[in-house]
């Protein structure tokens, strides 16, 4: 009751006392001064909620007020915005351009959240959650935060593709657009224009995800079925895609092979040919594509490997099948679904991939990097860019939803997980040959890019003039003896110190909101789960420029006007890598034994103390991880981002790729090397830390370190 | 006085599963009652649904006279012992013991003192330091004993609180669980699927089959008068014949049985075709063929057992008996023919279902 009496109390001080809008008035001054009649019912929807709370319980009413209290806020919102009314029909309604407001601020803010405490404790009291007020405002909370900041601006998308430029309704060239030539278009095979970019970005995901596959399965075999040193090997695989910015590989590939390169210039001075553009293409995303994310399908397929229990190998061995009837009657059968998973996923990291395209595309185009020039191009077509992504996403999106049926339904990883005693079949000559073909010029490869990134910048310019040279670090990272001081004079300085900021400040909300969603996954039974748990994953098929997209079509104008704001970075950095922590979260509390929890519920502790003071000691490798991953995700972040920066908040990747898309590459490898390092070196330290005093050692809790496995795939 | 448990016409289905069907029953303040019944009878679902870690589909649940069949688990007057103890494995035994007072609301001083208290009572003073991790399984069990009762619940809910112990170890600490209870007089509910604990430990023992209560009432009776021959069967070893009841005479029936003709209590069986329950160690061998008042057989199996002997025993060729005798000093060879007496104390009739 005394909770009561506080959280009634909340939405009055948020109104009375809370600056709200650009006149620093509160609302409820505004409302009864009269200025702006329409934030009255706000006030009226608080009556009924307040008599509910302080006179007999009606958690009915009170549900009902707070939810009316909300929508009223919505509807006013989206009626009347900064240029008047927000419907044409409103305006010829009443004949007068209507009323202005500015974006909503903290008051607004402050008296949403409180109302929808009110909700929950509403819903609570009717019994909803076992009647656990903590589990439903969560709830409430995570769903409405995702709704906010996924599924409205997903929405905004579609609603800009049905309008035309100047915000008219225009279905039909609704229509024209999204089934026209650009996009489905077959010319490329009868003649020699190019296809449309639908058919191109599938071409190179289907490509990449196959390459991907086999070269990952190729590893994953070697590095379990022989004695291949394995440790090394997989800590190597698994932290490259975290730390590495997407472009880079691109742009070492540019750097290899591109016209200058310094391959293409060694080639083409021992065989005198003639120097080409061939890598800028398909052949170069490709090529890209299959570098990045082959250490993504090894860490699944490894894990999905891992999942054939020996004594079923060693059955068929007993049973007279050779070592090639038993990898093609067990463990091929086995791995199937593993194999389609891995493909999946790496269809969508393909389709989703925009600054690889960016960089070596050429004139070859995908739906990720056509978005972004129907954006910032000359033609500045935000509807084509929306129907674009609308195209991108239905891809994602199915792909994301076959590869869920597959993994729920057909996996049979750890089947029969206790018999790990036993020693796997060998492996069979052709495939122990076959794979070293297919893994050993991807390993040169990759040693190739990251030396290049490495070591290019340190030299004038790479493959021309190898020249060891300081300069392109001194003019990205000096620091200079001033009037002042020390300074920091280098170009680079600015852009690093804002994406560290603004990563360290998305860091902590990421990781909270990825446990607490994963807490209530786990631990919690309600209606809708399953939706519940497919909203929360999906924002991992949500490509980034996507995303980007529907953030400047959502949150460009009130009710929420948050573009050119650090904080809707920060925003896209946590709905981004939410997906980390739910993993992270699910992964480690699955090791930790259910009956914790009802031990400290019949204890009489209830869930916020249980979660508290019971599952987060337990859940600090999960905490730690999110918190790692988020942070180093969010530096490495570009296709997201690259729409939302502005002049005062620059960040370190789109930095890199506006000075390789001028050609000034000496700096761009240069930034990308220190990114790459800076990052190494927080996963280092943290693992240290986290190695050495692992919370859940005991063997009581069983909660180990999470592995980057966990991450990649649950 | 209200009773300590109360359910009235409980279901809980978990999708197409039904764990408990329409159950009814009522715990008396200050007894020890067991929950026994075969893996899947619904024990545990029992036990949570009082607990409050899952909700009836149907009916309510009274604690102490209250209806608290909404309320969350946190707000509910009872204390669990977890079959894995559940103990915190981040917290000292100490801290595990303070968990529920603190969550109460106890102060830390008062709270370590009682809880200091209750580890001594349970006989692990000096062990408050450790961690769970530090301790032997049964020094586990006895703080997860120790943090529940130090709440003084209004029940006490056990679920196979024993069955990660060894055989010795267990028999000592059921006996300290039923010393503890009456000496604080608490109500406990206690799951087993061990019939020897529940025929030792319990003021009144619950035997559940198919989600269903299959009888209730104490040890004594449930072996005596089984009510069914599931209970029968399940609670000690019974051999189940068919017989006939011949007539009804006050409340004992005459009861026909191959040559025997015996007067037994008849617990509500008509006359007509009924069947009856045969312990083990009621029926009496002597070596050679049979008389006209005893029972023919010959001995199939035998195998020595140290305090006793186990014999089966085919009569007729068809019916197999299950017979214990004391006698290990001139056991009887398979294939011998026996003539089998009965003791009546060890047999009861049943009513046909
Ligand atoms: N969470 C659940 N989801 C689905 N079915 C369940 C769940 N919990 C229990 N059941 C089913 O309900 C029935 C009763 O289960 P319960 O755990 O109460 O059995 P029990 O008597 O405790 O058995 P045991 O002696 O093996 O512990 C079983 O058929 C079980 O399969
Ligand atoms: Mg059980």
């Amino acid at each position: 009751m005394v909770a009561w009496g506080a959280l009634a109390l909340v939405p009055w001080y948020a109104l009375g006392g809370m600056p709200r809008g650009v006149p620093a008035w509160p609302a409820a001054m505004q409302a009864l001064v009269g200025e702006r009649p329409w934030l009255i019912p706000v006030l009226l929807a608080l009556l009924p909620a307040t008599w509910a709370v302080i006179g007999p319980a009606r958690p009915r009413l009170l549900v009902w007020s707070a939810v009316a209290g909300i929508a009223w806020i919505a509807v006013e919102g989206f009626g009347i915005l900064h240029h008047g009314w927000g419907f044409e029909a409103l305006a010829t309604l009443t004949g007068s351009p209507g009323p202005t407001q500015p974006g909503l601020g903290w008051g607004a803010m402050i008296h949403v959240l409180a109302l929808t405490m009110l909700i929950a404790h509403g819903l609570a009291r009717q019994g909803v959650c076992r009647g656990d007020v903590f589990v439903v405002g969560a709830l409430l909370l995570v769903v409405g935060l995702i709704v906010l900041f996924v599924i409205y601006p997903a929405l905004c998308i579609l609603s800009s593709a049905l309008r035309d430029n100047d915000g008219g309704f225009a279905p039909t060239l609704f229509a024209a657009k999204l089934f026209g030539r650009p996009i489905w278009g077959l010319d490329c095979l009868f003649g020699p224009q190019a296809c449309g970019t639908a058919w191109n970005t599938v071409a190179v995901a289907s490509i990449v995800g196959v390459a991907t596959t086999l070269i990952g399965l190729a590893f994953a075999l070697l590095a379990l079925r022989t004695r291949m040193p394995m440790k090394p090997l997989v800590a190597f695989l698994s932290v490259l895609p975290i730390i590495t910015p997407p472009f880079v590989i691109g742009l070492a590939l540019i750097l290899l092979f591109g016209r200058s390169g310094a391959v293409t210039i060694w080639v083409a001075d021992l065989l005198h040919l003639p120097r080409t553009r061939w890598i800028y293409g398909i052949t170069g995303i490709t090529l890209a594509q299959v570098l990045a994310f082959t250490p993504i399908s090894f860490l699944v397929m490894i894990g999905v490997l891992q999942g054939v229990a020996p004594s079923l190998e060693e059955a068929a061995q007993t049973l007279r099948a050779g070592r090639w009837r038993t990898f093609r009657t067990i463990t091929w059968p086995l791995i199937r679904p593993g194999l389609a998973n891995a493909f999946l996923i790496a269809f969508i990291e393909s389709m989703a991939d925009f600054a690889n395209p960016l960089m070596i595309g050429g004139n070859f185009t995908v739906l990720a990097t056509d978005i972004f020039f129907a954006v910032v191009g000359t033609t500045h077509d935000q509807g084509r860019a929306a129907v674009l992504a609308l195209v991108l996403l239905t891809f994602t999106l199915t792909a994301f939803q076959a590869q869920r049926a597959w993994v729920g339904r057909r996996s049979y990883a750890t089947m029969g997980g206790k018999g790990a005693a036993g020693r796997a079949a060998a492996l069979p000559g052709g495939l122990h040959v076959l794979s070293y073909v297919a893994v050993v010029p991807y390993l040169l490869l990759t040693i190739a890019v990251y030396g290049t990134i490495m070591v290019g910048g340190f030299v004038v310019s790479i493959g021309r003039d190898n020249t060891p040279t300081l300069r392109h670090l001194m003019t990205a990272f000096s620091v200079e003896h001033g009037v002042g001081g020390w300074f920091l004079s280098g170009s680079a300085w600015n852009s690093l110190i804002t994406t560290f900021e603004i990563a360290l400040i998305a860091m902590p909300f990421t990781a909270a909101i990825g446990i607490v969603t994963a807490w209530l996954l786990d631990r919690q039974r309600f209606a809708g789960q399953k939706s519940f748990e497919f909203l929360a994953m999906m924002s991992f098929a949500i490509p980034g420029t996507v995303v980007g997209v529907s953030y400047i079509l959502a949150f460009n104008v009130p009710p929420l006007a948050l573009t050119g704001t650090g904080a809707i970075i920060a925003i896209a950095f946590a709905f981004r890598n939410m997906p980390v922590g739910i993993r992270a979260g699910l992964a480690n509390l699955s090791q930790i034994d259910r009956s914790l929890d009802e031990a400290s519920l019949t204890l009489g502790a209830r869930s916020f103390r249980t979660l508290r003071l019971v599952i987060l000691p337990m859940l600090r490798p999960a905490v730690t991880t999110a918190l790692v991953y988020s942070f180093v995700r969010a530096v490495t972040a570009v296709s997201a981002v690259i729409f939302l920066v502005t002049g005062e908040y620059q960040l370190a990747t789109v930095y890199i790729v506006g000075r390789a898309d001028v050609g000034d590459y000496g700096v761009a490898i240069v930034y990308s090397a220190v990114l790459i390092v800076l990052m190494l070196l927080i996963l280092l330290v943290i693992q240290l830390a986290v190695g050495v005093k692992r919370p859940g050692a005991r063997p009581a809790s069983g909660a180990g370190a999470v592995t980057p496995m966990a991450i990649v795939q649950g | 006085m209200p009773h300590a448990v109360e359910f009235q016409g409980v279901t809980k289905r978990y999708g197409a599963v039904t764990a408990l069907d329409a159950i009814s029953l009522q715990i008396e303040r200050g007894t020890l009652v067991t929950l026994l019944g075969p893996s899947g009878c619904g024990k545990t679902t029992v036990l949570r649904l009082i607990a409050g870690l899952e909700q009836p589909n149907q009916g309510r649940i009274l604690i102490g006279g209250e209806d608290v069949t909404l309320r969350a688990a946190s707000e509910r007057n009872i204390s669990m012992v977890f079959q894995s103890y559940a103990l915190f494995p981040h917290m000292t035994v100490l801290e595990n013991v303070c968990y529920g007072l603190r969550a109460g609301g106890v102060k830390k001083p008062r709270a370590i003192e009682m809880a200091t208290d209750k580890l001594a009572q349970v006989g692990l003073a000096g062990y408050e330091g450790r961690l769970p991790s530090e301790l032997s399984g049964g020094q586990q069990q006895r703080v997860a004993v120790a943090r529940a009762i130090v709440l003084e619940p209004e029940v006490l809910l056990f679920d196979e609180p024993l069955s990660n112990l060894d055989a010795k170890l267990r028999r000592r600490v059921r006996e300290e669980i039923r010393d503890l209870q009456q000496s604080l007089s608490l109500t406990a509910l206690y799951v087993t699927h061990d019939q020897q604990e529940a025929l030792a430990i319990s003021d009144r023992i619950l035997v559940m089959n198919m989600a269903r209560i299959a009888q209730d009432g104490t040890p004594r009776r449930l072996y005596e008068q089984p009510a069914s021959h599931f209970v029968a069967d399940f609670i000690g070893d019974a051999n189940i014949v068919p017989v006939e009841i011949v007539r009804l005479d006050g409340a004992t029936a005459e009861v026909r049985l191959g040559p025997f003709l015996l007067t037994l209590p008849h617990h509500g069986a008509e006359p007509g075709p009924a069947e009856l329950a045969i312990r083990p160690q009621a029926l009496i061998l002597a070596a050679g063929p049979a008389d006209g008042k005893s029972l023919s057989g010959r001995i199939a199996r035998a195998a020595y057992l140290g305090s006793h002997m186990e014999y089966w025993v085919s009569v007729a060729g068809e019916i197999d008996l299950f017979v214990v005798s004391p006698d290990v000093v001139s056991p009887l060879p398979p294939g011998a023919e026996v003539a089998m007496t009965l003791a009546p104390a060890g047999v009861a009739v049943i009513r046909r279902q």
